[in-house]
């Protein structure tokens, strides 16, 4: 692990050493986010957002704990347990208006997150498996997401779980047994609700689980750069503390100023009214959509509206959403490009932000009530969505001429800056 | 170690076809356990089934002499919505006019309704796209380019009887299984 400038552990006294011989926890944390961590020296804000990521997580974890001791999860008194929460328990309001758009707030991190990684082929060999790894906590973070929203028990909880349990009973021969079986019923109902409290208190910890297999992942080749080029010497890294830690602290401080303007000023302006309505399930409300982050996947979802030979249009979207997701499983394989920055890839930049637009205009449509023009635009965003990975990028990879890669990190930050930078010559001259 | 697998093979007295009774044993037991841990995991997830007490709530008895004609009521089968439609002369022929291998889902109203009594029309009020309660059975409610059911999450149209005719739902709506106990009592489930 790391590079073999790394610096080195050392405990500062006799109890640490007594510790660092029994429990070398001080060192596994010194190794992983300390000084002992040699980071890329060029890495820039998009940087931040895997940590913003860990914030977000133990921001929701631990405002969701204490919500827990006043929920109940039974579906005759779920929601008049939630406005006794806003009303009655002190502070109540604070904490779950926290928790509902801290849950916002860990998706724009986590779609920040992963566009980065996108744009700067940071998915692309040796990092697979962090890629990969994070796809998986993404899958997570939907399934606890949707869970989540469904505890209040309001209109919008009870018909999101209802439309998209289901999704299921849409698999051929064994869909309606699968349906029932996850609900615990014919509907959603109590054994429904008890059983997403349940998972939805379990899977953050499983979330937090992988998120440490994502970082052993990661510290194995050491974190990636905006050049896209290997770390060749000492020259072209700095130690994660104080360099980045410092750096994220500083995108820390902007991220929780942002969270507590919307949790402060706009705390439903991501929510919708109808969840302020106890779950009726004989009235369905006019327009259903779920939490803005799955906008994108909901368009896909019903962009299929007629059926293609022997396949049932239902069936067509449910594979289509899912396949949108596991599609970017197969990603460090359908890019072969051998240059991993953006940077140096004119025609993949400019194909990646049509793709950030897409995603947008996919968003939007998702939003929207299925009528046209919304569903027209929804397919033939879905169509481009599945043409990027399955055959612009492809063919990208053998037909794009790219710019030059510069010889190394500390050039490239040298070419930036116009002119030689003495520190970076102190530093090669130390590690001569 | 290195001695004790020396002395083995001369021990168990099999070395010949390559086969120990240690090996023997060691695919015995973990398949035991591979047995064991399976039988575990039957309960875990068939606890997830619907309970007894849901079960239970399964079947339900409507009187339909109070819906007038061209009348429908929403009731509850199953914590979801059920609805009984007294069909009017003209929504039976409206139903009649239409050829079945045109439908997405081909069925006549005879094939959802019961024999002689073919002006009831007992379906789930639940849309087969996505689960949603179609309007048209409630009082001044929608009932669609077909004159049935519309769905307005995402726009299917159900005729009058009850089938599927355009928007994204791939059936018609369900016909729960049901008999007349009596002239005007109807047994669900």
């Amino acid at each position: 692990m790391s590079f073999p400038w790394a610096e080195q552990y050392t405990p500062k006294n006799a109890f640490m050493r007594y510790m660092d011989e029994r429990l070398p926890l001080p060192r596994l944390v010194y190794n992983a986010v300390g000084a002992g961590y040699p980071v890329p020296r060029n890495l820039n804000y998009f940087w931040n957002f895997g940590v913003l990521a860990g914030a977000a997580l133990a921001i929701q974890i631990v405002t969701g704990i204490v919500l827990a001791m006043h929920y109940a999860a039974n579906a005759g008194v779920a929601f008049d347990s939630v406005e006794h929460i806003m009303r009655d328990v002190n502070g109540g309001w604070f904490l779950r208006y926290a928790h509902a758009n801290g849950a916002s707030m860990f998706f724009i991190v986590v779609y920040l997150h992963i566009f980065r990684g996108l744009y700067y082929g940071s998915y692309k060999a040796p990092r697979e498996m962090v890629w990969l790894l994070g796809l998986v906590i993404f899958l997570l973070m939907m399934a606890t997401a949707f869970m989540g929203y469904v505890l209040p028990w309001g209109q919008m909880s009870f018909w999101g779980a209802q439309v998209i349990t289901g999704l299921f009973s849409a698999i051929p021969l064994v869909g309606d047994v699968i349906h029932t079986w996850l609900l615990g019923g014919f509907a959603p109902d109590n054994a429904a609700l008890n059983r997403f409290f349940s998972l939805h208190y379990l899977l953050p910890f499983v979330i937090a689980a992988v998120i440490i297999l994502h970082i052993w992942a990661l510290h194995i080749p050491g974190s990636s750069n905006p050049t896209g080029v290997d770390v060749k010497g000492p020259q072209d890294t700095v130690p994660f503390h104080p360099y980045y830690t410092a750096k994220d602290g500083f995108g820390l401080g902007v991220f929780l100023l942002l969270f507590a303007g919307l949790l402060f000023f706009a705390p439903n302006y991501l929510g919708h009214a109808d969840n302020y309505i106890p779950a009726n399930p004989l009235s369905t409300p006019a327009h259903i959509v779920p939490e803005w982050y799955f906008w994108p996947f909901y368009a896909i979802l019903r962009a299929f509206t007629v059926d293609i030979f022997f396949i049932p249009a239902k069936l067509l979207g449910v594979i289509a959403m899912f396949g949108s997701i596991l599609l970017l499983f197969f990603l460090p394989w359908l890019d072969k490009s051998p240059v991993r920055s953006g940077n140096y890839r004119p025609k993949f930049k400019m194909f990646f932000w049509i793709l950030v637009v897409d995603v947008l205009v996919l968003g939007y449509c998702g939003g929207a009530p299925a009528e046209e023009p919304y569903v027209m635009i929804s397919q033939f965003a879905a169509a481009y969505y599945f043409a990027h990975f399955l055959i612009i990028l492809p063919l990208l990879s053998s037909f794009e001429r790219t710019l030059p890669l510069p010889n190394s990190i500390t050039e490239a930050v040298l070419a930036k800056h116009g002119g030689v930078d003495p520190s970076a010559d102190t530093q090669t001259a130390t590690a001569e | 170690m290195a001695t004790l697998e020396h002395t083995e093979p001369a021990a168990t007295g099999t070395p010949e076809d390559g086969v120990r009774r240690r090996d023997f044993i060691n695919i015995a037991a973990v398949s035991f356990a591979g047995v064991g841990a399976g039988v575990i995991v039957l309960p875990l997830v068939n606890q997830m089934n619907p309970s007894a007490d849901v079960l239970a709530e399964a079947s339900i008895e409507v009187d339909v002499s109070a819906i007038a004609e061209g009348q429908a009521i929403k009731t509850m089968f199953r914590k979801q919505p059920l609805f009984v439609r007294h069909l009017t002369a003209t929504e039976i022929a409206a139903a009649d006019a239409v050829p079945v291998t045109s439908l997405r889902d081909p069925q006549s109203l005879e094939d959802r309704t019961k024999e002689g009594k073919r002006q009831w029309l007992i379906t789930m009020g639940v849309c087969t796209h996505l689960g949603c309660v179609p309007l048209g059975a409630g009082e001044g409610e929608v009932r669609g380019e077909f004159g049935g059911y519309f769905c307005p999450c995402h726009g299917s149209h159900y005729d009058t009887a009850a089938r599927i005719r355009k928007g994204p739902a791939p059936r018609n709506l369900e016909v729960p299984e049901y008999s007349f106990t009596s002239d005007t009592v109807v047994q669900v489930g």
